[in-house]
């Protein structure tokens, strides 16, 4: 069987990325969280907040460490495997991507350090300004790097001359069509994400009756923000939807399963695309709703997918059942921070276990809802990588064979699985471990610098590991 | 832009990312490499304290140069990462599993034997890996019209694992000479031990290297046996560094054989940076048909320059904080 080397670079890139996306997504709504711990601690002094603080900021060191694990290999992948895509767009991508690896040397030279080894060193408000400023840091980082996203999508202030992209006013190719809708929903999905997550962990923490004062609070402070953010999210949903469908009308296409333009297009609640026969073999929907919603009218116009080639079309069933693997968890999430609201009444919040074993579910689910969104918005595009000027076969490596991806392919799996399963069997023992009291915190010795050793929770049971200091 | 040539700007830039880098990662990748050879599960304790504090900011040398090759020289970038997919791969995942490794050791008790192989291996495989890209560099690639064109292991030859393996001596002799530096008792016995064997194997390696280039590189021969006689200052000065590294060792001094190392490696980069000056895709592209759009490389020089002094101010703090020895038994306090 002949292996290709374009489908096989995909997958890899795919796999690299998804894996990469989970550690940000997590850290840019932990780290503002944070940060308002630290802030409410600095404001009325109450203990259990700088608890919260210092126990959430041992989660976000592991987290980021993984995060910049996976990310150096990712800074590596638009040369090995999309040599030709990286030659043409360097122009404007080198920079994009540079600025955010400046950004974050930034951030780890100066505050990361002191938010993670600073506390009692450095007076509490000067650690409090970097617990910000490393939660600015992540949104900056962010920005550099949906900003070339965006350009990819949206492309916009570059002229073409001779196969490369040359940059001709960086503020529209930075501030491109898309790009603020794409980085609206990101950071209200990172503060889903962070939200549901600590959520999650406080209602596990309250199940178990530990430390119950300051879960009480982080829960209950969660929920709130979840209330807002949980709606705000469907809303700035539909406007980057929108956005889409003026400049990426074959990707909405896809996303509504919808073949031929016409007016009265259904919402369709299920549907089996068959993109051989360019029909759904199977479909059920609202009538008219998918017009109501894209056009705000029964008889607005809704692109099909025929409008252009079938090899111009993306993969519909991907992009179709991954928006409603999104949208589905979105509307969850609605409805589970409508119930916290409900339950408040008579203090039934903290109690409900049903509830809060609900709240341990949900935690997984911003992170498959991301992903989805990735997945919608990326094979959306297909074919193209730059939309409209450059497809993803011309993108790649010339000299790529299949045999050389596959073996990449393998190997990155091989190593990720390995570097996940070291972190997340981490991660669940510094959550068992649970919060500290503040002789403990001040107990601890510090050996600076380096992210994960912010955490002091030992790797495994081994002799030896259970006293505290003997790795000193 | 007014007579100022940004693409020499950006090759300086790069250019000293690069030694740093080597420099930097070079002794705790070497480390790596001496783990096995320890005397005792004490030794590997201090070795892995002396550079716990570094190790991680001296990585992020690397990722710079990653996309800063991407953004000032996208020809680099695009026929380097391709010509050496493989190496690229073993590199990465050898960085990732030694990275991992030394965060969980200290946390470790009953895994910690896993960890110090992973630790051990990974660091092997990427210095091997960064050596063979030396090689492959002096060999040159198959370019045409600005995209490689060779087969996946054009870069595996017998110069390019040889070129490997002495980046692996050398960086094992970083190592020694950084552990003589900042160890003491038995670890620093030990640590003088292997550094004259160490010594004798980078320069054997660095014999055979100089011997072989000339006939591996053509325009190589021609810039050192043309005209410029001036350029054979920097082999003189890198045999003048070995010298002292061996008399320095003899006579027990502490921190001069790890300066001397020191030397010796700047002088055979410069010896090697101006063998292929300005070469920088061998053999036929230069900084000037490598580089970005000009526009692109003063929009990114901007916030470089506003951010290398001060990753430089944090470097050199975090070291003066953590000077002195490490002592059997402790880590950082």
């Amino acid at each position: 069987m002949e292996l290709d080397p374009l489908l096989l670079s995909r997958i890899q890139f795919a796999f690299v990325v998804s894996f990469h996306a989970i550690f940000p997504v997590f850290t840019i709504g932990l780290a503002s969280y944070i940060a308002v711990l630290h802030g409410l601690f600095y404001k009325t002094a109450n203990p259990a907040w700088e608890r919260l603080a210092v126990f959430w900021t041992k989660v976000f060191a592991v987290v980021f460490g993984m995060g910049v694990v996976s990310g150096i290999v990712m800074s590596f992948q638009f040369g090995t495997n999309w040599s030709n895509f990286a030659q043409a767009s360097a122009n404007f991508l080198g920079p994009m991507l540079s600025y955010e690896v400046v950004t974050a040397f930034f951030l780890e030279a100066g505050f990361l350090g002191v938010l993670l080894f600073g506390r009692g060193k450095v007076p509490q408000g000067v650690h409090l300004f970097a617990a910000i400023m490393v939660a600015v840091g992540t949104f900056i980082s962010a920005f550099w790097i949906l900003a070339a996203n965006s350009w990819m999508q949206t492309p916009a202030g570059v002229e073409l001359i001779d196969g490369r992209f040359h940059v001709v006013d960086w503020s529209e190719a930075i501030f491109n069509p898309s790009f603020s809708y794409r980085f609206s929903h990101k950071v209200l999905a990172s503060f889903l994400t962070g939200g549901f997550v600590v959520a999650g962990v406080s209602a596990w923490y309250l199940l178990q009756k530990r430390d119950v004062e300051a879960n009480k609070k982080a829960l209950s402070m969660c929920l709130w923000l979840l209330l807002v953010l949980a709606p705000a999210q469907a809303v700035v949903g539909d406007f980057h939807g929108l956005n889409t469908l003026e400049h990426q009308p074959t990707k909405v296409a896809a996303m509504e399963g919808n073949w031929e333009t016409s007016s009265h297009v259904p919402l369709l609640l299920f549907a089996i695309p068959d993109q051989a026969n360019q029909t759904n073999a199977v479909e059920i929907g609202i009538p008219s709703l998918a017009s109501i919603i894209l056009r705000h009218d029964p008889e607005g116009v809704v692109p099909g997918l025929t409008e252009v080639a079938p090899e111009e079309q993306p993969p519909v069933w991907l992009v179709f059942w991954s928006f409603r693997v999104m949208v589905g968890l979105g509307l969850l999430m609605i409805l589970v921070a409508v119930a916290g609201l409900w339950l408040r009444r008579g203090g039934r919040l903290y109690e409900h276990r049903g509830f809060l074993q609900l709240l341990r579910l949900m935690s997984v689910t911003p992170f498959v809802a991301v992903l989805a969104g990735w997945f919608v918005t990326e094979t959306g595009r297909a074919p193209w990588l730059v939309y409209g000027l450059m497809n993803q076969a011309e993108a790649l490596t010339p000299s790529l064979t299949g045999g050389m991806a596959l073996f990449t392919l393998i190997g990155y799996a091989a190593v990720y699985a390995v570097v996940f399963w070291a972190g997340v069997y981490y991660l669940t023992r510094v959550v068992r471990q649970g919060m500290q009291d503040g002789e403990e915190i001040q107990g601890e010795v510090e050996r600076p610098m380096r992210p994960l050793s912010a955490s002091h929770t030992p790797f495994d049971d081994g002799p030896g590991s259970a006293a505290p200091g003997t790795q000193h | 832009m007014g007579g100022i040539d940004l693409a020499i700007i950006w090759a300086v830039i790069i250019g000293f990312g690069v030694i740093m880098y080597v420099l930097m990662d070079g002794f705790d990748l070497g480390l790596g490499i001496l783990f096995p050879f320890a005397p005792d599960e004490a030794a590997r304790d201090v070795m892995m304290n002396s550079v716990a504090p570094v190790w991680d900011g001296n990585e992020t040398w690397l990722v710079l140069g990653g996309a800063g090759l991407l953004g000032a020289f996208p020809l680099v970038y695009s026929v380097f990462l391709p010509a050496l997919y493989i190496g690229v791969f073993l590199l990465l995942a050898g960085l990732i599993f030694r990275g991992v490794a030394f965060e969980f050791r200290f946390k470790s008790r009953a895994n910690r034997h896993w960890w110090n192989r992973a630790f051990c291996w990974g660091s092997a495989v990427a210095a091997f890996a960064q050596g063979a890209v030396v090689g492959a560099y002096i060999q040159g690639f198959a370019v045409e019209d600005f995209v490689y064109v060779g087969g996946p292991l054009d870069w595996l030859t017998p110069f390019s694992v040889l070129t490997g393996f002495g980046l692996m001596a050398g960086y094992a002799l970083l190592g020694a000479t950084w552990l003589i530096m900042k160890s003491e008792g038995h670890v620093q016995a030990w640590a003088y031990r292997i550094t004259p064997t160490l010594l004798a194997l980078v320069l054997a390696v660095f014999l055979i290297i100089s011997l072989w280039t000339p006939f591996v590189n053509p325009d190589v021969w021609e810039r050192w046996f043309g005209h410029i006689q001036l350029i054979w200052l920097f082999p003189v000065l890198a045999l003048g560094c070995a010298v002292l590294i061996y008399q320095a060792v003899r006579s027990r001094r502490e921190g001069l054989p790890f300066v001397a190392t020191v030397g010796l490696y700047i002088f055979t980069y410069l010896g090697l940076v101006v063998s292929k000056w300005p070469v920088i895709v061998p053999p036929n592209y230069t900084i000037w048909d490598a580089s970005s759009a000009p526009e692109s490389q003063l929009f990114l020089l901007i916030g470089v320059l506003f951010v290398i002094p001060i990753v430089l101010t944090y470097t050199a703090w975090t070291y003066w904080v953590f000077r002195g020895k490490v002592k059997v038994g402790e880590g950082y306090h």
